[in-house]
């Protein structure tokens, strides 16, 4: 069931619009209904090959040999690529936004990192007959340590991963092993709060699984171009790569997909399409590259793994006065979207809360597992169960009600966020006070009565003195250069006179705590049943590495790329 | 490689194909029919796309040998308009906004189909029994439930 | 052995439209000569409406019915430039091109009807039913038809235009992470209740309230096929899905849907949700995209319900039967919190 509180932030809206706001059938509909909706493997070209891969068996191993000459004498088989057919088998997917280095090949060559990998592709006639191949081709591995944990592979000694980095770490701005949020002192503030609370939390590897599977089919078309059907969730991302990795122009290429059976961000690493190309231009025939299940649900990339631990320092009034994570994504073997999922965790912290003291690493981390990518709530989602599992804990340890806490907490219009912009269109207050009256989950009349568009600004608008890494301090106020990108506008600033050790005040005066059970007596209380202690590695510089090919840096100053 | 003589009627017209040994009867239908309402979404006769309904009774094509249909009469999601008149179960899934992508749609409607015929005034329960082979990555469900019991009870709806 | 209950909630943000990559979609409209536009895009529809939600906002903006307008995506030979449909981008970027080109199609069409009317430009208003009219005399009207076709064979103009929407991309400060990520925030608050076996350790969810903040509701009905949804895959992540079972344990990995576990048609629960609409500034008449950020506030709520249920906090996803014996076995039973919080729990504490 659903209803509109049309009722709240009415005064913002004009609902008198034609047909926006309506609840129009969808174009696509009737096509879904009669099942005529083309999807990419619907369309049926004459002649066409099959393509399926030669996989590794292996976490991590050398490839000592590839014999390809029993499967080259299978029924059917058209055509065997090796990564020396690839014209530039190295790739990474950001690479069209400058950001990271080129890490993964299409078809490994000397080494494999992570089970699944690709080593040979078979084109043949049918699937099976393209299957019986693959099980003929014959590679001689020598197998080589692998590592699977975040934390253990940033430990000296870890075996290195992906060679381009080899400290199994994504490198930021040319030299940090991670990516820093750093906003007042968290420190300072942990010594001053009434509670501290530590804690570990851990999201499990998950499948997209759209129900249509990945893939893509290729065809020679007329005037020396190739056609592509695809089911891309970015259709010039997968143009532009596949244009680069086979080193051919884009306008060779014509792309057609846009109507895909489910993604939720499992379609982006554009694996099949370049592949596909290469096997239609190799034999001159339409190739089919389809994921089966199995592969979409083992080599295929999921989610990656995230591992949290946040301590948090609180007051018994509510406020949350710190908060620090620690944040190891687990990238898996090559970089594809995982560097950018860390930024976008980073850019999201400490949540939709106001807390004068922030600090955050976020780590991209390689090991040997199916490279992850995004998904649904990509960089989000998983920082999200730690917080809101967080904020429950802290909720219970100080005895006030979760949905107060949450209330006293709650970012407003004009607040400034950790990543120092101020905030506005805010509306977590309202969505607290609607779903627990539609729980009947009673609230105080004081929580009853705040909103997102007052109590905002003001001394929570400060930017505090903020302790850096080195030793340094950026003083109250610091906002990088910079204007406003065009497009947006800027927010109403509040004025503000930096005051670098003011307390933020309560929005609210927060009810008191009402425990059955008298609250922990200590100051500092020890994370419940917390496993281990986080023991975030310090902040590695790296050494300046001879420039590779293609390579690409993401800035390092507001407004500016440079490669 | 060999290749078996295989006769059936599907939506009403009789088809005569040669597959190959070891085929699905999706494969069949998709690639020599040139039906593309059945889908493939796992091979393995776990995710429900690729339901057709033989003889009446709702079966996984995915998992079945094509040559198991000889003989046999097939239905498709292609079937279930009829000139230029949708049938009640389309229109209902339309009305409940039960589609996203639209993927899951065909076999999700051959398992509503197969079961108004034999119980036209089903329970929820028998409802989500019916479409319990099949996976729905989008709407969690509770649409396409609704949309069925909707056009069991109100058989003669049509879209406007 | 028992079942108990207990509810948890959670609240969370999200941030729309994201600008850390600085990457910009485009638009292309175009008139018939019977005056139907065509929308040629290259984005992505993968169910979240994309074809659909675009439809609206450019007949929206050109002042004409959504039935003459048709969204053509994605031929990379005839859609412009985009970068896909993922980071909550869709609406955001996408639909600010469209509203952008749709502008400038309405802008020539405006002025091929002033040239048939024999006004000014500016004194012409649209009905929305396909009809310019001059602004408070509404007999002085011409339909869009008669605009196209004029415009076609007697004036010679295009009604057409182009769009773009980019925001160029954030930096981001090295050594505190100061950047502008994004500018614009969804938010959500969700309570569920549940049922813990302690012979089991089946968590069931009951029931969800809910209220999600997602700007204006470009098409209510869209609106509500996002948030059932991806609630019900929230529900999933939270309770189900694992593609390592005994992370960072790579063995005993599904390779098929019954091994990889979702929750059925018969494991839904009724889903009570409250659209709150704040316009964002700078979004599509104010949209902001709920698509991605609907899931996220299941996972911590239904977590939270179970040591509201039973007492023990699982930080470890997904939470399967095995964790929650685990822990019940580790406290020594179903041990509920002294306080519990949200009110009276749902239909008692706990039943035999």
């Amino acid at each position: 069931m659903l209803e509109f509180r049309k009722d709240l932030f009415a005064n913002e809206r004009d609902d008198n619009l034609n047909e926006v706001g309506k609840p129009t059938q969808r174009q696509d509909m009737a096509g879904h209904v009669t099942g005529r909706t083309p999807f990419f493997d619907d369309h049926r070209l004459d002649g066409m090959l099959h393509l399926k891969c030669v996989r590794s068996p292996h976490h991590s191993a050398r490839i000592r040999s590839i014999d390809v000459s029993a499967a080259e004498r299978s029924p059917g088989v058209r055509r065997i690529l090796r990564g020396a057919d690839v014209p530039v088998n190295l790739n990474t997917l950001l690479s069209l936004l400058a950001f990271g280095e080129d890490d993964e090949p299409s078809l490994a060559t000397d080494q494999v990192r992570y089970k699944g990998e690709p080593v040979v592709a078979i084109i043949a006639d049918s699937e099976r007959e393209a299957w019986e191949a693959v099980s003929k081709v014959r590679v001689a591995y020598d197998p080589l340590p692998a590592v699977f944990d975040v934390e253990e592979a940033l430990k000296p000694g870890a075996p290195s991963v992906n060679p381009v980095y080899t400290r199994n770490t994504f490198t930021y701005h040319d030299k940090y092993d991670h990516v820093k949020l750093r906003f007042g002192d968290v420190e300072r503030a942990f010594q001053e709060a009434d509670f501290v609370l530590e804690e570990r939390y851990q999201m499990s590897p998950i499948e997209q699984a759209p129900i249509e599977t990945n893939g893509a089919i290729a065809a020679p078309e007329v005037n020396d171009r190739y056609i592509v059907y695809t089911c891309a969730q970015g259709l010039f991302f997968s143009l532009d790569t596949t244009a680069k990795i086979l080193d051919l122009p884009s306008n060779k290429l014509h792309f057609i997909g846009g109507t895909v059976g489910g993604g939720f961000g499992g379609k982006v690493d554009s694996l099949c399409e370049p592949l596909a190309v290469l096997g239609a231009m190799l034999t001159g025939r339409p190739v089919r590259y389809v994921l089966n299940r199995i592969e979409e649900m083992q080599v295929s990339a999921p989610r990656g793994a995230e591992r949290h631990y946040i301590k948090d320092g609180v007051m018994r009034d509510g406020r949350i006065i710190a908060r620090k994570m620690t944040v190891y994504f687990d990238c898996g073997a090559y970089t594809r979207l995982t560097s950018y999922g860390a930024l976008k965790c980073v850019a999201h912290l400490p949540g939709p809360y106001t807390i004068p003291n922030v600090s955050a690493d976020a780590y991209c981390v390689f090991t040997n597992r199916i490279p992850a990518t995004a998904m649904r709530g990509f960089g989000v989602t998983g920082v999200d169960f730690a917080i809101e599992c967080q904020m429950d804990k802290l909720a219970h340890l100080i005895g006030m009600d979760p949905m107060e806490f949450r209330i006293v907490n709650a970012y407003r219009d004009g607040d400034v966020k950790a990543h120092r912009e101020h905030a506005s269109n805010t509306a977590l207050v309202e969505c607290v006070q609607v779903a627990a009256e539609k729980a009947s989950w009673p609230l105080s009349d004081a929580a009853r009565a705040q909103s997102s568009l007052t109590g905002g600004g003001g001394e929570r608008a400060i930017i505090p003195d903020t302790r850096l890494d080195d030793g340094g301090v950026r003083p109250a106020g610091w906002r990088p250069e910079g204007t406003l990108p065009p497009g947006t506008r800027a927010p109403s600033r509040p004025q503000v006179t930096p005051q670098p050790s003011a307390p933020r005040p309560p929005p609210i005066a927060a009810p008191q705590p009402t425990p059955a059970s008298p609250p922990p007596a200590q100051e500092q209380v020890p994370a419940p049943a917390a496993p281990q202690t986080p023991t975030p590695p310090p902040a590695q510089s790296q050494p300046q590495s001879q420039p590779r090919y293609a390579r690409t840096r993401f800035s390092t100053v507001f407004g500016t790329r440079r490669r | 490689m060999p290749k078996t003589p295989v006769q059936f009627r599907i939506n009403g017209t009789d088809k005569a194909v040669f597959a190959d040994g070891g085929q699905s009867l999706l494969d069949v239908i998709r690639r020599e029919v040139g039906d593309t309402a059945p889908k493939y979404g796992c091979g393995q006769g776990t995710c429900g796309a690729c339901m057709v309904l033989i003889d009446g009774e709702p079966h996984l094509s995915c998992i079945l040998l094509a040559e198991m249909a000889d003989g046999r009469s097939i239905e498709t999601a292609s079937n279930l308009d009829q000139g230029g008149q949708i049938h009640p179960l389309q229109d209902a899934f339309m009305t409940h906004f039960a589609a996203q992508c639209g993927f899951c749609t065909p076999g999700m409607l051959m398992a509503a189909k197969a079961l108004l015929d034999k119980v036209p005034n089903p329970t929820r329960e028998q409802v989500i029994d019916a479409i319990s082979d099949n996976l729905c990555r989008c709407t969690g469900y509770e649409p396409i439930i609704n949309a069925i019991l909707d056009a069991a009870q109100n058989p003669s709806r049509r879209s406007a | 052995m028992a079942k108990h209950r207990g509810r948890g909630m959670a609240a969370i943000n999200y941030p729309i439209g994201l600008n850390l990559g600085g990457d910009p979609s485009q638009a292309l409209v175009h008139s018939n000569p019977t005056g139907k536009f065509t929308v040629a895009l290259s984005s992505i529809d993968l169910g979240q409406g994309m074809k659909s939600v675009t439809r609206q906002i450019a007949a929206e903006t050109l002042g004409i019915p959504v039935d003459d307008v048709y969204v053509d995506t994605a031929d990379s030979d005839t859609g412009p430039h985009c970068m896909g449909s993922f980071a909550s981008r869709g609406t955001h970027r996408v639909g600010n091109a469209v509203i952008a080109a749709a502008k400038e199609a309405r802008g020539v069409m405006m002025e091929a009807a002033a040239e048939e009317l024999e006004v000014d430009a500016g004194d012409l208003e649209t009905d929305g039913k396909g009809n310019i009219h001059v602004r408070g005399a509404p007999h002085r009207s011409i339909t869009v038809k008669e605009v196209a076709i004029a415009a076609q064979f007697r004036q010679g103009r295009t009604i057409s235009g182009r769009g773009i929407f980019l925001i160029p991309m954030s930096g981001v400060d090295p050594e505190t992470g100061a950047m502008k990520p994004v500018t614009t925030y969804a938010h959500a608050c969700l309570v569920a209740d549940v049922e813990v076996d302690d012979e089991t350790g089946d968590v069931a969810v009951l029931k969800m309230n809910s209220a999600y903040e997602l700007g204006r509701a470009l098409n209510p009905r869209m609106v509500e096929q996002q948030l059932v949804g991806g609630a019900w895959m929230g529900m999933s992540h939270a309770l189900y899905e694992t593609t390592e079972p005994y992370y960072p344990d790579r063995d005993h990995g599904p390779s098929d849907f019954n091994e990889y576990l979702m929750p059925g048609p018969g494991d839904i629960a009724p889903h009570d949700i409250a659209v709150l609409e704040r316009p964002a500034a700078d979004g599509p008449f104010g949209g902001k995209g709920p698509g991605e950020m609907c899931a996220n506030p299941v996972l911590p709520a239904v977590a939270n319900a179970i040591f509201n249920a039973v007492g023990i906090r699982i930080d470890e996803l997904p939470i399967t039967p095995e964790k929650v014996l685990r822990g019940l076995k580790s406290q020594g039973g179903a041990k509920p919190p002294q306080v519990p919080f949200g009110g009276p729990k749902p239909n008692g504490a706990a039943r035999p």
